[in-house]
This record gives structure tokens, sequence and C-alpha cells, in this order.
């Protein structure tokens, strides 16, 4: 049987909640879950959980034991149980710390991509180096104007569809994972004999003018003809902020 | 990690001796914390066999949603915890008394439209509807706050016109059906709503303490209180997002009633925050615009973590009602204006 949190539990607590969300927040540990964005408001939260931990320690000290028979120690006993839940986020950041998501969900979700407002200037000469959301967008909606006949390379990682099709995935956040959404390119060319899902790769190769449908909404997916691919390590912000406003 | 339902030891005797009752203290002191840490020394011990069990890719994909959703929610509960204990601890009863109209027919619209101030997601609002109850806030005005904060403020608004560049006529239609819901349910709990539905503040009153006591107190409380909650929605949503298929979406776009039911059901399951609904929504391109307002119109209103911090803070009893009701009105009133204005 689980007893209801008293002060000190909750106080301990806090405290390691606080301390786990500034541990995410300090390292890239959040860039997991959440967009860059919000890091100053998780350290902030951080820091209040942590006082509170303290304030709650400190009152409890200043109350001393005479009076902790008082009416205050009943109200401890109705902190609802459904508090230990609290320990799950902890257990799930600190032992596990879960990777950001890869290719089971890119597979489970139709690709978002979406007209963009405009195209920027690109360089005139030498190698090309896009995003997976910039090179999907200016291949669909650009008809490759400015793609055709340039070394290309983009950086993502692989994800197989039921049939087995390679696809170079790269999930864009707007909050938080949980609405995390996937934009494909098609791999063709000269794909690497044995693909290993979730490995993160940097292609090289040439725009082609070949489209396909994601097998899930029907969205637009472009192909992406690959002369050279290179596995690469995951990148410190997993997910792609830059196309999803 | 079974949460037993029984009540805790103690809080049906009745009042026994003195003696038994500070010893009883004693052990309990010793109880949850020992257990606290009983409990985070067996996770550590065990973590290799635990890690390989989350090892599949539903599991990891579950985790990761899990605790995204629980680290992107959990500042802005923290700012709605610190703003209603600064209420509940330093703003005096007569200020709102002062500040609403005393008819509370009028109290309503004026309470929702002053949900536009508070930037932030639903999980902020619950809290600081809360503690605008227990000062005395007529309830039909508090709900109309709670319902309408979360969709209206200007971050919100702002996220909306971003994600639809090409339709710039969803963010009017977005706060103008969001502020129709809010007073609408707001004057149907003032005709219809019954007190005892509501839970008392189930929180022993703070004279008598010092007011830093009362407000770190508060927010531990609520900390405390709602975060669980907050879990229990955050597993919920995540189940879902792991779960369900995206295929059935594809199906119910065709046709024009089923898709704005279909995007008002998904809204609910998701419980995505408010400030993010409205690029989700404008990735949905298979829908009509009519069917994605309601995904905006609903979601902020109704979720699953919502219903967990509502049934929290509010009590089962209300949550049961005033969820459904809620849907159903936000799901009538963005048809009707997505008919009007998109």
């Amino acid at each position: 049987m689980k007893p209801a949190l008293n002060h000190q539990a909750q106080a301990a607590l806090l405290f390691l909640l606080g301390a786990t969300v500034l541990h995410a927040g300090l390292t890239d540990l959040h860039l997991r879950y959440v967009k860059a964005g919000l890091r100053p408001l998780l350290l902030l939260s951080g820091a209040v959980l942590i006082a509170t931990a303290a304030a709650t320690v400190w009152y409890e000290w200043r109350r001393g034991p005479r009076s902790k028979e008082s009416k205050d120690s009943k109200e401890a006993h109705r902190e609802p149980r459904v508090s230990w839940l609290l320990t799950l986020p902890l257990f799930a950041l600190i032992l596990v710390a879960p990777p950001a998501l890869g290719s089971y969900s890119a597979t489970h979700t139709g690709t978002a991509l979406q007209k963009p407002l405009g195209y920027p200037e690109l360089p005139e000469r030498g190698p090309l180096r896009l995003g997976v959301g910039e090179y999907a967008a200016r291949a669909v909606y650009d008809h490759g104007r400015h793609l055709r006949d340039r070394s290309i390379s983009v950086t993502g990682f692989v994800a197989l569809d039921g049939t087995g099709t390679p696809y170079l995935v790269r999930m864009g956040l707007n909050c938080c994972a949980a609405d995390a959404q996937p934009v494909k390119i098609a791999l063709t060319g000269e794909i690497p004999p044995v693909l290993q899902p979730d490995t993160w790769l940097e292609v090289t190769g040439r725009y082609t003018p070949r489209r396909t449908k994601d097998p899930v909404n029907d969205g637009p997916v472009p192909y992406f003809e690959v002369a050279r691919a290179e596995p690469v390590p995951v990148p410190q912000d997993p997910y792609d902020e830059a196309w999803s406003g | 990690m079974a949460i037993t339902t029984s009540p805790p030891r103690g809080a049906e005797e009745p009042d026994g001796g003195r003696e038994k009752k500070t010893h009883d203290e004693e052990s309990r002191h010793l109880t949850s914390p020992l257990l606290l840490t009983l409990v985070l020394l067996t996770a550590v011990m065990f973590q290799d066999p635990v890690r390989r069990a989350l090892a599949a890719p539903v599991m990891q994909s579950w985790m990761t949603v899990f605790v995204a959703v629980v680290l992107q929610a959990l500042p802005f509960l923290v700012l709605g915890v610190l703003l209603s204990a600064a209420i509940a601890v330093f703003v005096p009863p007569s200020f709102f008394a002062r500040a609403l109209p005393r008819r509370s027919a009028l109290a309503v619209p004026v309470a929702g439209a002053a949900g536009a101030v508070l930037p932030g997601c639903e999980c902020a609002s619950v809290p600081v509807a809360g503690a605008l109850v227990r000062r005395g806030v007529a309830p039909a005005a508090a709900l109309a706050f709670l319902l309408s904060a979360p969709a209206i403020n200007p971050i919100v608004l702002t996220a909306t016109a971003v994600a639809f560049p090409g339709n710039p006529e969803m963010v009017p239609a977005r706060f103008v059906a969001s502020l129709l819901v809010a007073c609408a349910m707001g004057w149907l709990w003032q005709r219809l709503g019954r007190t005892d539905w509501l839970r008392p503040p189930s929180r022993s009153s703070y004279d008598g303490r010092s007011r830093g006591a009362a407000f770190w107190g508060s927010v531990r409380h609520d900390v405390m209180h709602a975060g669980g909650f907050l879990v229990v929605g955050a597993m919920a949503a995540a189940t879902l997002k792991a779960v369900v298929p995206a295929e059935w979406l594809r199906a119910a776009a065709g046709s024009p009633v089923l898709s704005v039911l279909a995007l008002a059901v998904l809204a609910v399951l998701l419980s995505i925050c408010s400030e993010a609904d409205a690029f989700v929504a404008a990735s949905l391109t298979q829908f009509s615009l009519t069917a994605r307002l309601a995904f905006l119109v609903v979601g902020p209103m109704v979720d699953l973590k919502l219903f967990a911090m509502q049934a929290g803070t509010f009590g089962r009893a209300f949550a049961l009602r005033f969820a459904p009701a809620t849907f159903a009105l936000a799901v009538v009133v963005s048809a009707l204006t997505g008919a009007v204005l998109l």
C-alpha cells in the first residue's frame, strides 16, 4: 500500500523533479523532446521547483515538531496519491532518456511538406547543402528550378516503409515531440546495400524530377538521386525547426 | 506502479487518543520518504531489464512522446501555479468583486475576454481558474476564463496566422468561435450548473499563516496535485499517439460532417499544446478548413490531459458533465462559424 505523500516526501520529489528538469535544460537532452526556444522556461521552472522544495523544508522546520499534529498535518494526508505518478517522468528521464522520435513515427505519420512562403537565394556555384525540408519544398513546389545540375548534400535519418522503400527523413517540431511531423525524401540511385533504420546519413547527389506519394496521407514526396552516402553522428538538435515556422 | 484506492490510514479513524495519533504521525513521517527512497533505489537497480523491455520501437516512441508532453507542459504548469498562488495569497477577494460586473451574466463575457491576457497554453489556465473560484469569483465567469484563455491569447493567435499563411481568415474565425463557446458554456453553467458538482476546495484556508508560508504551500500543493494528473493525461495522449493509425483519418476526410467530427475527436485524443496545434491542423491538408477550425476550437478546451487536470482540480463529477457539453458545443459553434466565415 502506498500512503499519501507527506511534506518531506513531497519536498524530495519536487527537488528531484526540479533537478531533472534543470539537468535536461542545461544539457542537450531537452532538444530530444521540446523545441530549443523552451529552454529558458525549462530552467526557470526547474529553479522554481527546487525553491518550492526548499521552502517546504524550511517552513516545516520552522513550524517545529510540536505543532505537527495540529490542523496542518491533517492537510498533508489529503495530498492525492496521484502525485506518486510524478516519479514516472523522473525515471523516464534519468534512467531511460528515450531517444528523439525516429523511423517508427516517421513511417506512421504522413509527410508534412507545405508550400513555403518564398525561396531564399542559393549560392551561385559550388556544392549545395540543404535541409530535408528545404530540398523537398524546392523540388516539389519550385520544380527544382535552382537545383538542376548541382551537387547537393542532405542530412537526415533513414526510414524504410512497409515495402522496404528507403526514405531520408527529418522530423519537424513546433512545440514538443507530440506534434512532431516528418518530411520525407525518397532515395534512388547508389543507395548503400544495407540500410539500418534510424541511421543518420549525409547523402550527396542530384535533383531528379521523379516524385511519389506518401502511402500514409498522399502527400508529395520528391526523389533524390544518391551518388554517395556517408554515416554521420546525430546532430545536436535532431529536429528541424526551420521549415515549420 | 499500482496506486491503491483505499483511503490513507488514519483518514477514517475516529479522533482517537492524542498519543496514538502522534505515534501514527511519526510512522507516517518515516513511511512515505522511506518508500520514495525504496522506489528510486529499486528503479536504479533494475534499470537494465527495464531498458531492455522498453527497447521496442513502439515503446520508445511512446516514452519519447510521454516525456515530451510532460516536459513541455511543466513550465506552463509552474507558471499557472505561481499565478494561482499569487491570486490566492496576495489578491484580496474584494478585488474581483470590484473588477467583474456584479451580474454574473455580464461577468461571463468580461472574464472570457480577459482570457486574452494570459499568455500560455491550457495547462496554465486550470490552476488559475481553480484559484479564481476559491477567491469567490462566480464559477460561470471562471469557467469562461478557463475555456477562452488558452485559445484566444496573442501567442496562440499569432501561431495560427503563421501556420495558415494562405488563409488569414482562420485567425478571426478561431477567435470568434472560441470566445463564443467559452461564453456560452459560462451562461449554460449559470442556468443549469449546480454548486455540488464542483468539489469544494480540497485545501484548508491559509489564514493564520504567514504570507510566505501560504504562497509556497499553495505552489507545492498545486504542483503535486495538478502535476500528478498531468502525468495521467500525458500517458493517455502518448498511448493514443502511438496506437491510433493515421489511415482512418483518410476515410473520414471525404464526408463534410464526418470530417468535422473526426478532427474534433482527434483534437481530444492528441492533447497538443494550444500554441502548436495550428501547425498540426495546417498539415491535415486533406480536410476542409471548417473541420480544421473544429480541431483548433476543441483542442484547447477539451482534451485528455485537460480532462485529467480538470477532474483533479474541480472533481470528477464536474469534469464528466463539463467536458462532453463543451465538446458538443464547440463542434456545433465551429461548424456554424466555419459556414459563415470560411
